[in-house]
């Protein structure tokens, strides 16, 4: 049998560095410098403002409100990866979702029952898999990069797979290349869990504390 | 008896079925095989729980081979 290591999708983009632990944490601080700069000159102007002339309240207050709403704004990019699309026919719905059942464990088949979302332990960490994008809890601190990732547009029939094949898809990729996986997507965001989570639907965000509760008994058998 | 299937907008099709032994079955799944990635698809296979190996060869001994489209970042 032969077996191909390295996803050929992240062959094809030779120029991205593979994505590994000190990539992601690498990548981590950028986003989090990136929201420091964001943030840091709207509340100092905003400081500043009502130093100089407590009049500009209304104009402070504009200057904090585009601080606040700037990293929402990035944690609604990410939670979007996450959003469900449109479906298919019952019945393709169902197959679909027979063979992801047949891909995945107990646990995981009752959550995507509940969530549309499977969880995938990796080396990296764990992964929330969806329909166009997936979720990875990294770190000690359990940080959230959210990745866009999804069956290629250029080939035929890409946009009308059902649900099921759509994450089986990611699925299986993750599974043969997680790195690749990773270099393969486009990182929409990265940054604290709890602001990924406020984003997140309601109905979704069990797979988080799903994802959550699995990375911290995978740290604990690795302690 | 192994199956190869293709992911696609029915759920899925099972593209051929062979078993080992029966080598007009398995000549039939390879030609059947090289069609499809020829067409673009990659063939995926289980490594044991929580892996997949790709494969550009029919394993012959592979209760099931899926095949999927690649990805791109979106």
């Amino acid at each position: 049998m032969a077996a191909v290591e390295v996803l050929p999708e992240a062959e094809a983009l030779y120029w991205r560095p593979r994505v590994d632990a000190a990539r992601l944490r690498h990548l981590g601080r950028l986003w989090t410098l990136s929201a420091a700069f964001h943030v840091l000159p709207f509340v100092s102007a905003a400081a500043l403002l009502m130093w100089a002339q407590p009049l500009a309240l209304p104009v402070a207050l504009a200057c904090l409100a585009h601080a606040w709403i700037i990293p929402e704004l990035y944690a609604q990019r990410g939670a979007n990866v996450l959003r469900h699309r449109a479906r298919q026919a019952d019945g393709p719905e169902q197959r679909s979702v027979g063979l992801l059942g047949d891909l995945v464990g107990h646990d995981a088949r009752n959550l995507h029952a509940r969530t549309g979302l499977v969880i995938e332990p990796g080396a990296l960490g764990v992964w929330i898999v969806g329909e166009a994008g997936a979720v990875l809890l990294h770190g000690r601190r359990k940080q959230a990069y959210c990745y866009c990732i999804k069956v290629d547009a250029k080939h035929p029939g890409a946009g009308e797979l059902p649900s099921g094949d759509r994450i089986a898809h990611l699925l299986l990729a993750l599974r043969s290349d997680e790195q690749g996986f990773a270099t393969v997507a486009n990182l929409a965001f990265a940054g604290a869990r709890w602001r990924l989570r406020r984003r997140m639907r309601k109905e979704l965000r069990p797979a988080l504390d799903a994802a959550l509760l699995r990375s911290d008994s995978a740290s604990c058998v690795a302690r | 008896m192994s199956k190869l299937i293709r992911m696609d907008h029915t759920g899925h099709s099972t593209i051929a079925e062979w078993t080992a032994d029966d080598q007009g079955a398995v000549d039939a799944a390879v030609r059947a095989f090289s069609a499809e990635l020829d067409r673009g698809y990659l063939a995926m296979v289980s490594a044991g729980p929580g892996q997949a190996e790709q494969v550009r060869e029919l394993p012959v001994d592979a209760d099931l081979v899926i095949l999927r489209l690649p990805l791109s970042g979106g």
